[in-house]
């Protein structure tokens, strides 16, 4: 058992950091680059992809580099640190996962490699209004159509959907099931109506009209591989939560250690220190828990599980710091010109694309009385 | 990075296991696991048994009977011993005088103490906190005089835990009252409870419980050659002692076994006609708690993981502060459960209560302290504060 990174993953996340550090070296640069679009810079996805970043996770063979949920995690972080709009998530460890798990050769071939090298943005669209964080799709149905399939029905919010040029979509399939589909950007019968969301990404209303889509893989029911997918992806958005809660708390202590009312500082008020270290132990306890969470992944454990119990932690950790690192900013904190309101409105987005804090506990409520202890060394995490 | 733990570390995890729940008498171990209080000779009977096998004090030097351990093999140890219910080592003894005789006695006093600490054939209590001296331990106002070959002790201390069973008593006096600092001034000296002008008054707690004390000294003569290290370097050795005393505070392995305990008591009371374990709102509570507790078992692990070089990893503020409240958390949800059966607490023989539910308010009483000793939550907030974030 060893928490610590490795000398080539420390020296991975330097590289990160140092280059999104150039990216957005400041909030303004950040605000900058969300309010044109497409919401984030490519020229920054392509010096990601440069940096092998963008194909971390997939095999060599499908044209990445055939690293580990430990790296994803590293840079998931990093992205978080800074707020990087760039849809690395969406696109290399959700559409990304669900192509390296399901897609044939030729689909591994060609669109993990367009990923990996900055050429093709793909996204997962799932989210149906009206539903909600389930594995499952309901509103968009695929019907067979000669070789091919089409797709009917709406998906929202997709997150960069307006962008992506690849769309993975789950969609209910004659007999039951929920399947997965490709669909190109430029798809008859494709309508998508993109708009700027309140973290300063983007998300897309995305309809189709017996759009021509073609099977992920050899078709059938893939729910189970939506939710091993979904649960990789909320271990990787903890990550980045981790890198926001990370610079907020800094950012706040800094703010207390200058800021002065009454003629001092405001340090020197323990009613707020003490927030300040409530804050420390909140994200503390949210590290241990979506590092192991990406251990339990890279040693082939129960990962939804694990998935479930970082989503609950960081979740209960994003709000705490969240609301309590505008509240002790003061009014600057809810501005947009100031930083750190920002990363509250980030972590907000985090805890409610894939399943909120307490949507985790239920599930682990529903077995909580079916083992007596956990061993997060043991089984079913090692 | 890597979760499992090495094959030697699984065999020693296991070696450990089988020897707490097989050696250890399965009296004292229910007894632990039903939140009663032990006598001075089952405390007696269980450290005994670890002595003999060399399991009671493995942070001590080899010399005295340590192991040459890692922090994460004593961690193991102490989480499995705290799983398997098997009374820990008396802290007063292996925790906190033993080291520092190790570290600062002198080779007379080591050889005096050390195996008799060891083997619980001394019981020691703590003389530290006084009326006015309690986070601000410094202000202490015992004092010792030398006199002769003697120091002459006066004054009073409190909160001297299990005061009644001991036999020694280490203690912190002020010997230069003109010290520039107050911290200056202190001396440890060890002396018998039994010494003459040594008076002890049990504390009643609100769980009915009698396990502090006051101790008051009144012109207690006590030879030179019981002063502890050199004459006003006391505060060190209590910040030696303290320090050794946030060890372990998490208490991981307890709560766990609480929480087990917890589930079990959910099955077996009926509301609304179907088991506590079946309604969602118990079961979350429940998952919440135990989610909270692995988060803090992987921080125990990250900080004895990566304490190997001797620096304290800054997340080990966390782990008196969290694991103080799972503790307490953990014992309020199972007088929840308990409900209307709580009020119970002291009924007799006859009653058809179940024991856990007639002990689940005296458990939950006596553990509002945790947040309180051992350096209280606020100050380890304001560590917080103040080493980490630089407030």
């Amino acid at each position: 058992m060893n928490f610590d990174y490795d000398s080539e993953q420390n020296d991975l996340r330097e590289a990160v950091r140092g280059l999104l550090a150039r990216a957005y070296a400041d909030s303004e640069q950040r605000r900058a680059v969300v309010k044109a679009e497409p919401g984030f810079d490519e020229k920054t996805w392509s010096r990601l992809a440069e940096m092998g970043l963008l194909g971390l996770p997939f095999a060599e063979e499908d044209g990445g580099m055939g690293a580990g949920p430990i790296e994803v995690a590293i840079v998931a972080e990093e992205i978080g640190r800074v707020l990087a709009p760039e849809p690395f998530i969406e696109t290399v460890v959700l559409a990304g996962g669900l192509i390296a798990a399901v897609g044939t050769v030729e689909q591994r071939g060609e669109i993990l490699g367009g990923i990996s090298e900055g050429t093709t943005i793909a996204v997962f669209a799932h989210a149906e209004p009206g539903t909600r964080w389930s594995p499952t799709a309901a509103g968009v149905t695929a019907t067979q159509s000669g070789d091919g399939w089409t797709l009917t029905g709406v998906k929202e919010p997709v997150p960069s959907g307006a962008r992506a040029d690849v769309l993975v979509v789950s969609a209910v399939v004659d007999g039951g099931g929920t399947g997965l589909f490709l669909v190109r950007g430029d798809a008859s019968g494709l309508t998508r109506t993109g708009y700027r969301t309140h973290d300063g990404t983007r998300a897309a209303h995305v309809r189709f009209e017996s759009t021509p889509a073609v099977a992920l893989g050899t078709g059938g029911d893939r729910t189970a591989a939506v939710e091993r997918a979904l649960a990789e992806t909320r271990i990787a958005y903890g990550h980045e939560a981790l890198g926001a809660m990370d610079t907020a708390l800094r950012t706040t202590a800094e703010y207390l250690k200058t800021r002065k009312q009454f003629g001092v500082t405001l340090n020197k008020f323990q009613a707020l220190t003490f927030r300040a270290a409530d804050m420390y132990v909140s994200l503390e306890q949210a590290r241990s828990m979506a590092l192991w969470a990406s251990m339990v992944q890279d040693a082939g454990g129960d990962v939804v599980q694990a998935a479930d119990r970082a989503r609950l932690q960081v979740s209960r950790a994003s709000r705490h710091i969240g609301k309590e690192a505008i509240q002790l900013h003061g009014g600057i904190g809810v501005t947009a010109e100031y930083s750190v309101g920002h990363y509250t409105s980030r972590l907000t987005a985090i805890d409610h694309l894939l399943g909120d804090g307490d949507w985790a506990l239920a599930r682990l409520a529903a077995a909580v009385d079916s083992y007596e202890t956990v061993d997060p060394l043991g089984a079913p995490y090692a | 990075m890597r979760l499992r733990l090495s094959p030697e570390l699984e065999a020693f995890r296991e070696e450990m296991r089988t020897f707490f729940t097989t050696q250890v008498p399965l009296e004292i171990r229910e007894r632990v696991a039903a939140h009663r209080e032990l006598s001075k000779e089952q405390y007696v009977e269980a450290q005994r048994v670890l002595n003999a096998a060399g399991l009671v004090a493995p942070h001590w030097p080899v010399a005295w009977g340590g192991k040459d351990w890692t922090p994460l093999q004593r961690h193991i140890w102490r989480e499995e011993m705290q799983l398997a219910c098997v009374p820990e080592p008396l802290a007063f003894n292996t925790s906190m005088i033993g080291p520092v005789i190790a570290a600062f006695g002198n080779e007379e006093q080591k050889a005096r103490f050390l195996p008799k600490t060891a083997n619980l054939d001394i019981w020691w209590c703590q003389g530290f906190s006084e009326p006015d001296a309690g986070s601000d331990l410094a202000s202490l106002r015992t004092t010792a005089v030398r006199d002769g070959d003697d120091w002459v002790v006066n004054g009073q201390k409190t909160w001297t835990t299990l005061g009644q069973h001991a036999d020694w008593i280490f203690c912190l006096v002020r010997t230069d009252p003109g010290a520039e600092k107050k911290q200056r001034g202190i001396s440890l000296l060890v002396f018998p409870m039994d010494s003459p002008g040594v008076t002890l008054r049990p504390i009643e707690l609100i769980d009915g419980g009698f396990e502090v004390n006051e101790v008051f000294f009144e012109d207690v003569r006590v030879p030179a050659e019981n002063l502890i290290g050199e004459e006003n370097r006391g505060w060190d050795y209590a910040k030696f002692l303290l320090g050794n005393e946030r060890v372990g505070i998490a208490r991981v392995g307890a709560t766990k076994r609480l929480l087990a305990q917890a589930k079990e008591h959910a099955r077996q009371i009926t509301a609304d006609g179907r088991p506590l374990a079946e309604d969602p709102r118990t079961a979350a509570r429940i998952a919440e708690i135990e989610n909270e507790l692995v988060a803090l078992e992987l921080t125990a692990l990250r900080v004895v993981a990566n304490s190997a070089d001797g620096k304290p990893h800054p997340a080990s503020s966390v782990l008196k502060l969290r694991g103080s409240e799972l503790q307490q958390a953990a014992t309020e949800l199972i007088v929840d459960l308990a409900g209307p059966l709580s009020l119970a607490s002291f009924a007799g023989e006859g009653s058809d209560v179940p024991d856990w539910a007639r002990a689940a308010t005296p458990h939950y009483l006596n553990y509002r302290k945790v947040s309180i000793y051992g350096g209280s939550n606020e100050v380890q907030r304001t560590i917080i504060a103040g080493s980490i974030l630089g407030l």
